[in-house]
Protein backbone atom coordinates (compact mmCIF):
# COMPACT_ATOMS: atom_id res chain seq x y z
CA UNK A 1 0.00 0.00 0.00
CA UNK A 2 2.07 2.95 1.21
CA UNK A 3 3.08 5.13 4.07
CA UNK A 4 -0.15 5.89 5.98
CA UNK A 5 1.16 7.83 8.98
CA UNK A 6 4.25 9.77 9.98
CA UNK A 7 5.16 11.69 13.07
CA UNK A 8 7.87 12.52 15.58
CA UNK A 9 8.09 12.52 19.34
CA UNK A 10 10.60 12.76 22.16
CA UNK A 11 12.00 9.67 23.84
CA UNK A 12 14.02 10.86 26.85
CA UNK A 13 14.12 8.29 29.67
CA UNK A 14 12.99 10.88 32.21
CA UNK A 15 9.61 11.05 30.44
CA UNK A 16 8.71 7.78 32.16
CA UNK A 17 11.54 7.28 34.66
CA UNK A 18 11.26 10.67 36.39
CA UNK A 19 7.56 11.25 35.68
CA UNK A 20 6.76 12.10 39.28
CA UNK A 21 9.20 15.00 39.37
CA UNK A 22 7.74 17.06 36.50
CA UNK A 23 5.15 19.82 36.80
CA UNK A 24 1.98 17.68 36.67
CA UNK A 25 0.02 20.15 34.54
CA UNK A 26 2.64 20.32 31.77
CA UNK A 27 3.46 16.63 32.00
CA UNK A 28 -0.18 15.56 31.73
CA UNK A 29 -0.76 17.78 28.70
CA UNK A 30 2.32 16.23 27.08
CA UNK A 31 1.04 12.73 27.85
CA UNK A 32 -2.40 13.70 26.48
CA UNK A 33 -0.83 14.83 23.20
CA UNK A 34 1.17 11.62 22.95
CA UNK A 35 -2.14 9.82 23.36
CA UNK A 36 -3.63 11.94 20.60
CA UNK A 37 -0.70 10.85 18.44
CA UNK A 38 -1.55 7.23 19.37
CA UNK A 39 -5.14 7.77 18.27
CA UNK A 40 -4.04 9.26 14.96
CA UNK A 41 -1.66 6.35 14.45
CA UNK A 42 -4.39 3.82 15.15
CA UNK A 43 -6.86 5.65 12.90
CA UNK A 44 -4.43 5.14 10.02
CA UNK A 45 -4.83 1.35 10.56
CA UNK A 46 -1.17 0.47 10.04
CA UNK A 47 0.04 -3.11 9.61
CA UNK A 48 3.48 -2.19 10.95
CA UNK A 49 5.30 0.75 12.50
CA UNK A 50 8.82 1.78 11.54
CA UNK A 51 10.55 3.62 14.39
CA UNK A 52 13.54 5.70 13.30
CA UNK A 53 15.49 6.06 16.50
CA UNK A 54 18.83 7.26 17.78
CA UNK A 55 19.82 4.52 20.18
CA UNK A 56 22.34 5.08 22.91
CA UNK A 57 24.93 2.28 22.87
CA UNK A 58 22.44 -0.49 23.59
CA UNK A 59 23.16 -2.57 20.46
CA UNK A 60 25.69 -0.58 18.49
CA UNK A 61 29.12 0.44 19.69
CA UNK A 62 32.25 1.92 18.17
CA UNK A 63 33.63 -1.55 17.40
CA UNK A 64 31.32 -1.70 14.40
CA UNK A 65 29.04 1.31 14.11
CA UNK A 66 26.58 1.43 11.21
CA UNK A 67 25.42 4.84 10.03
CA UNK A 68 22.02 3.28 9.31
CA UNK A 69 20.65 -0.06 10.45
CA UNK A 70 17.23 -1.71 10.17
CA UNK A 71 16.02 -4.55 12.34
CA UNK A 72 15.12 -7.80 10.58
CA UNK A 73 13.82 -10.00 13.40
CA UNK A 74 10.57 -11.80 14.15
CA UNK A 75 10.57 -10.20 17.57
CA UNK A 76 12.50 -7.83 19.79
CA UNK A 77 12.62 -7.10 23.49
CA UNK A 78 13.00 -4.08 25.67
CA UNK A 79 13.79 -2.08 27.60
CA UNK A 80 17.44 -3.01 27.91
CA UNK A 81 17.70 -0.63 30.87
CA UNK A 82 16.72 -1.43 34.44
CA UNK A 83 12.92 -1.65 34.51
CA UNK A 84 12.57 0.48 37.61
CA UNK A 85 15.02 3.09 36.35
CA UNK A 86 12.95 3.58 33.19
CA UNK A 87 9.60 2.67 34.81
CA UNK A 88 8.73 0.47 31.83
CA UNK A 89 8.26 -3.28 32.22
CA UNK A 90 10.45 -5.53 30.09
CA UNK A 91 8.44 -7.12 27.33
CA UNK A 92 8.62 -8.82 23.97
CA UNK A 93 7.77 -6.64 21.00
CA UNK A 94 6.61 -8.21 17.74
CA UNK A 95 8.54 -7.54 14.55
CA UNK A 96 7.84 -8.42 10.92
CA UNK A 97 10.86 -10.16 9.50
CA UNK A 98 9.42 -10.60 6.03
CA UNK A 99 8.48 -6.93 5.67
CA UNK A 100 11.88 -5.90 7.06
CA UNK A 101 13.59 -8.06 4.47
CA UNK A 102 11.59 -6.60 1.60
CA UNK A 103 12.25 -3.05 2.78
CA UNK A 104 15.97 -3.70 3.18
CA UNK A 105 16.20 -5.34 -0.24
CA UNK A 106 14.42 -2.37 -1.81
CA UNK A 107 16.61 0.18 -0.03
CA UNK A 108 19.95 -1.48 -0.69
CA UNK A 109 19.68 -0.37 -4.31
CA UNK A 110 20.28 3.18 -3.17
CA UNK A 111 21.58 3.11 0.43
CA UNK A 112 24.23 1.04 2.18
CA UNK A 113 21.94 -0.08 4.97
CA UNK A 114 23.06 -2.50 7.68
CA UNK A 115 20.59 -4.97 9.15
CA UNK A 116 20.33 -6.69 12.52
CA UNK A 117 18.49 -9.88 13.49
CA UNK A 118 19.05 -9.15 17.20
CA UNK A 119 18.01 -5.90 18.80
CA UNK A 120 17.27 -4.98 22.39
CA UNK A 121 15.27 -1.75 22.43
CA UNK A 122 16.49 1.00 24.74
CA UNK A 123 14.50 4.01 25.94
CA UNK A 124 14.84 5.55 22.48
CA UNK A 125 12.23 3.12 21.18
CA UNK A 126 10.56 1.90 24.39
CA UNK A 127 9.43 5.33 25.63
CA UNK A 128 7.61 6.11 22.35
CA UNK A 129 6.09 2.59 22.25
CA UNK A 130 4.95 2.92 25.87
CA UNK A 131 2.67 5.75 24.73
CA UNK A 132 1.97 4.90 21.07
CA UNK A 133 1.49 1.11 21.13
CA UNK A 134 0.97 0.46 24.84
CA UNK A 135 -0.29 -3.10 24.25
CA UNK A 136 2.78 -3.91 22.13
CA UNK A 137 0.49 -5.48 19.55
CA UNK A 138 1.68 -3.68 16.41
CA UNK A 139 4.69 -5.15 14.58
CA UNK A 140 7.66 -2.80 14.98
CA UNK A 141 10.52 -2.35 12.54
CA UNK A 142 13.37 -0.52 14.26
CA UNK A 143 15.77 1.72 12.39
CA UNK A 144 18.83 3.25 13.98
CA UNK A 145 20.63 6.33 12.76
CA UNK A 146 23.95 6.75 14.53
CA UNK A 147 23.58 10.07 16.35
CA UNK A 148 25.86 9.25 19.28
CA UNK A 149 29.32 8.24 18.14
CA UNK A 150 30.89 10.61 15.55
CA UNK A 151 31.66 10.56 12.68
CA UNK A 152 27.94 10.86 11.97
CA UNK A 153 26.00 10.66 8.74
CA UNK A 154 25.58 14.12 7.14
CA UNK A 155 22.13 15.70 7.45
CA UNK A 156 21.63 15.64 3.68
CA UNK A 157 22.12 11.88 3.79
CA UNK A 158 19.59 11.56 6.61
CA UNK A 159 17.03 13.37 4.43
CA UNK A 160 17.91 11.15 1.49
CA UNK A 161 17.60 8.09 3.72
CA UNK A 162 14.03 9.18 4.46
CA UNK A 163 13.27 9.52 0.76
CA UNK A 164 14.59 6.04 0.03
CA UNK A 165 12.71 4.60 3.01
CA UNK A 166 9.51 6.15 1.69
CA UNK A 167 10.02 4.69 -1.75
CA UNK A 168 10.55 1.26 -0.24
CA UNK A 169 7.43 1.60 1.91
CA UNK A 170 5.30 2.66 -1.05
CA UNK A 171 6.37 -0.47 -2.94
CA UNK A 172 4.96 -2.83 -0.25
CA UNK A 173 1.36 -4.06 0.05
CA UNK A 174 1.23 -3.27 3.80
CA UNK A 175 -0.02 -0.08 5.38
CA UNK A 176 3.09 1.34 7.06
CA UNK A 177 3.43 3.97 9.77
CA UNK A 178 6.60 5.88 10.56
CA UNK A 179 7.70 7.57 13.78
CA UNK A 180 10.97 9.40 14.29
CA UNK A 181 12.22 9.96 17.81
CA UNK A 182 15.00 12.18 19.02
CA UNK A 183 16.16 15.46 20.62
CA UNK A 184 15.75 18.32 19.87
CA UNK A 185 18.29 20.45 21.81
CA UNK A 186 19.48 18.70 24.94
CA UNK A 187 22.53 17.77 26.93
CA UNK A 188 21.39 14.37 28.21
CA UNK A 189 23.15 12.44 30.96
CA UNK A 190 25.71 15.22 31.57
CA UNK A 191 26.04 17.88 34.28
CA UNK A 192 24.11 20.18 31.89
CA UNK A 193 21.11 17.82 31.84
CA UNK A 194 17.97 19.95 31.97
CA UNK A 195 19.39 22.72 29.79
CA UNK A 196 17.09 23.28 26.82
CA UNK A 197 17.51 25.88 24.06
CA UNK A 198 13.86 26.66 23.40
CA UNK A 199 14.59 29.29 20.76
CA UNK A 200 16.75 26.86 18.80
CA UNK A 201 14.13 24.13 19.17
CA UNK A 202 11.32 26.34 17.88
CA UNK A 203 13.36 27.41 14.84
CA UNK A 204 14.23 23.79 14.10
CA UNK A 205 10.58 22.79 14.44
CA UNK A 206 9.57 25.63 12.11
CA UNK A 207 11.91 24.24 9.45
CA UNK A 208 10.75 20.67 10.15
CA UNK A 209 7.01 21.40 10.05
CA UNK A 210 7.46 23.36 6.80
CA UNK A 211 9.54 20.46 5.49
CA UNK A 212 12.11 22.98 4.34
CA UNK A 213 14.85 20.59 3.24
CA UNK A 214 17.53 23.19 2.54
CA UNK A 215 17.03 24.87 5.91
CA UNK A 216 16.88 21.52 7.72
CA UNK A 217 20.16 20.28 6.34
CA UNK A 218 22.00 23.60 6.73
CA UNK A 219 23.09 23.02 10.35
CA UNK A 220 26.71 22.05 10.85
CA UNK A 221 27.51 19.59 13.63
CA UNK A 222 29.70 22.22 15.27
CA UNK A 223 26.80 24.68 15.38
CA UNK A 224 24.44 22.01 16.65
CA UNK A 225 26.87 20.91 19.34
CA UNK A 226 27.33 24.50 20.49
CA UNK A 227 23.67 25.57 20.40
CA UNK A 228 21.78 22.32 20.96
CA UNK A 229 24.20 20.01 22.74
CA UNK A 230 25.35 16.56 21.73
CA UNK A 231 21.70 15.50 22.02
CA UNK A 232 20.98 17.86 19.14
CA UNK A 233 22.70 15.40 16.80
CA UNK A 234 19.48 13.38 17.06
CA UNK A 235 17.76 15.83 14.67
CA UNK A 236 18.80 13.23 12.09
CA UNK A 237 15.74 11.17 13.05
CA UNK A 238 13.40 14.11 12.45
CA UNK A 239 15.16 14.93 9.18
CA UNK A 240 14.72 11.33 8.01
CA UNK A 241 10.98 11.64 8.66
CA UNK A 242 10.97 14.92 6.72
CA UNK A 243 12.67 13.13 3.83
CA UNK A 244 10.08 10.35 3.97
CA UNK A 245 7.30 12.94 3.77
CA UNK A 246 8.88 15.32 1.30
CA UNK A 247 6.27 17.76 0.00
CA UNK A 248 4.11 17.40 3.10
CA UNK A 249 3.98 19.78 6.02
CA UNK A 250 3.45 18.95 9.66
CA UNK A 251 1.27 19.81 12.62
CA UNK A 252 2.75 20.50 16.03
CA UNK A 253 0.64 18.91 18.75
CA UNK A 254 2.93 19.80 21.64
CA UNK A 255 6.18 21.46 22.50
CA UNK A 256 7.34 22.52 25.95
CA UNK A 257 10.67 22.36 27.73
CA UNK A 258 10.41 20.00 30.70
CA UNK A 259 13.83 20.26 32.38
CA UNK A 260 13.52 17.16 34.60
CA UNK A 261 12.83 15.20 31.40
CA UNK A 262 16.02 16.84 30.04
CA UNK A 263 14.44 17.80 26.70
CA UNK A 264 11.97 20.08 24.97
CA UNK A 265 9.14 17.58 24.79
CA UNK A 266 7.75 17.37 21.29
CA UNK A 267 4.82 15.68 19.57
CA UNK A 268 4.10 16.31 15.89
CA UNK A 269 2.51 14.54 12.95
CA UNK A 270 3.10 14.99 9.24
CA UNK A 271 0.23 15.32 6.77
CA UNK A 272 0.96 12.18 4.81
CA UNK A 273 -1.11 11.77 1.65
CA UNK B 1 44.43 6.62 26.58
CA UNK B 2 42.08 3.67 26.37
CA UNK B 3 38.78 5.50 26.73
CA UNK B 4 37.51 3.14 24.05
CA UNK B 5 37.95 0.10 26.29
CA UNK B 6 36.50 1.77 29.40
CA UNK B 7 33.40 2.54 27.39
CA UNK B 8 33.35 -0.92 25.84
CA UNK B 9 33.44 -2.58 29.26
CA UNK B 10 30.62 -0.37 30.56
CA UNK B 11 28.63 -0.87 27.33
CA UNK B 12 28.85 -4.63 27.74
CA UNK B 13 28.07 -4.38 31.43
CA UNK B 14 24.95 -2.39 30.61
CA UNK B 15 23.61 -4.76 28.01
CA UNK B 16 24.68 -8.26 29.04
CA UNK B 17 23.49 -9.93 32.27
CA UNK B 18 26.32 -12.50 31.95
CA UNK B 19 28.92 -9.71 32.02
CA UNK B 20 27.18 -8.22 35.06
CA UNK B 21 27.41 -11.60 36.81
CA UNK B 22 31.13 -11.79 36.06
CA UNK B 23 31.54 -8.23 37.28
CA UNK B 24 30.06 -9.32 40.60
CA UNK B 25 31.75 -12.69 40.94
CA UNK B 26 34.99 -12.59 38.97
CA UNK B 27 35.79 -8.90 38.56
CA UNK B 28 39.59 -9.10 38.25
CA UNK B 29 39.47 -11.62 35.43
CA UNK B 30 36.82 -9.61 33.61
CA UNK B 31 38.76 -6.34 33.88
CA UNK B 32 41.93 -8.10 32.72
CA UNK B 33 40.25 -8.59 29.35
CA UNK B 34 40.18 -4.84 28.67
CA UNK B 35 43.17 -2.61 27.98
CA UNK B 36 42.70 -0.24 30.90
CA UNK B 37 45.18 2.17 32.43
CA UNK B 38 45.67 1.90 36.20
CA UNK B 39 43.64 5.07 36.67
CA UNK B 40 40.80 3.77 34.54
CA UNK B 41 40.75 0.42 36.32
CA UNK B 42 40.72 2.12 39.71
CA UNK B 43 37.91 4.47 38.66
CA UNK B 44 35.79 1.51 37.61
CA UNK B 45 36.61 -0.53 40.72
CA UNK B 46 35.84 2.39 43.01
CA UNK B 47 32.73 3.41 41.09
CA UNK B 48 34.18 6.90 40.65
CA UNK B 49 31.52 8.32 38.35
CA UNK B 50 33.02 11.81 38.47
CA UNK B 51 36.42 10.66 37.28
CA UNK B 52 34.94 8.41 34.59
CA UNK B 53 33.00 11.43 33.29
CA UNK B 54 36.15 13.56 33.26
CA UNK B 55 37.96 10.78 31.39
CA UNK B 56 35.34 11.17 28.67
CA UNK B 57 32.93 8.29 29.19
CA UNK B 58 29.71 9.12 27.35
CA UNK B 59 26.85 9.88 29.73
CA UNK B 60 24.57 7.57 27.78
CA UNK B 61 26.82 4.74 28.92
CA UNK B 62 27.85 6.17 32.29
CA UNK B 63 24.37 6.86 33.66
CA UNK B 64 23.58 3.15 33.59
CA UNK B 65 26.74 2.26 35.50
CA UNK B 66 25.72 4.87 38.06
CA UNK B 67 22.27 3.27 38.33
CA UNK B 68 23.89 -0.16 38.66
CA UNK B 69 25.85 1.20 41.61
CA UNK B 70 22.56 2.21 43.20
CA UNK B 71 22.92 5.97 42.72
CA UNK B 72 19.84 8.12 42.25
CA UNK B 73 19.57 10.51 39.30
CA UNK B 74 20.49 13.49 41.48
CA UNK B 75 23.49 11.62 42.89
CA UNK B 76 24.62 10.83 39.35
CA UNK B 77 24.47 14.49 38.26
CA UNK B 78 26.20 15.59 41.48
CA UNK B 79 28.98 13.01 41.03
CA UNK B 80 29.82 14.37 37.56
CA UNK B 81 29.89 17.95 38.83
CA UNK B 82 32.08 16.88 41.73
CA UNK B 83 34.40 15.08 39.30
CA UNK B 84 34.90 18.23 37.21
CA UNK B 85 35.58 20.26 40.36
CA UNK B 86 38.15 17.74 41.55
CA UNK B 87 39.83 16.64 38.30
CA UNK B 88 39.24 19.53 35.91
CA UNK B 89 37.36 19.61 32.59
CA UNK B 90 36.53 16.54 30.50
CA UNK B 91 39.72 15.29 28.87
CA UNK B 92 38.57 13.30 25.84
CA UNK B 93 35.62 11.94 23.92
CA UNK B 94 32.42 13.45 22.59
CA UNK B 95 32.19 16.30 25.07
CA UNK B 96 35.50 17.73 23.84
CA UNK B 97 34.35 17.63 20.22
CA UNK B 98 34.66 21.35 19.57
CA UNK B 99 38.06 21.57 21.26
CA UNK B 100 39.43 18.54 19.40
CA UNK B 101 38.14 19.73 16.06
CA UNK B 102 39.22 23.30 16.72
CA UNK B 103 35.93 24.73 15.42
Amino acid sequence: MSLVFAGVCSHAPGITGRAGRADPAVRDEFYAKLDEMRQRLEAAKPDALIVVAAEHFANFFMNNMPAYCMGMAEQYEGPIEDEEWLAIRRTEVPGDKDLSRRLIEAMLGEIDLAYAEEWKFDHGIMVPLHFLTPRYDLPIIPVNVNCQGPPLTPLARAYQFGRVLRKACDAQPERIALVGTGGISHWPATPDSGTINEEWDREFLRRFLANDRDALISYTDADTFRDAGQGGFEIRTFIAVAGATEGATGELLFYAPIPIFAVGCTVATMNVQ
Amino acid sequence: MSLYYVQKLLYQLNRDPAVRRRFEQDRDALLDEYELTDEERRAIEEGDIGLLYVMGVNGQILMHYSALLGQSWDEYIAAMKEGVKKHGPVRAGLYTLLKDRNV
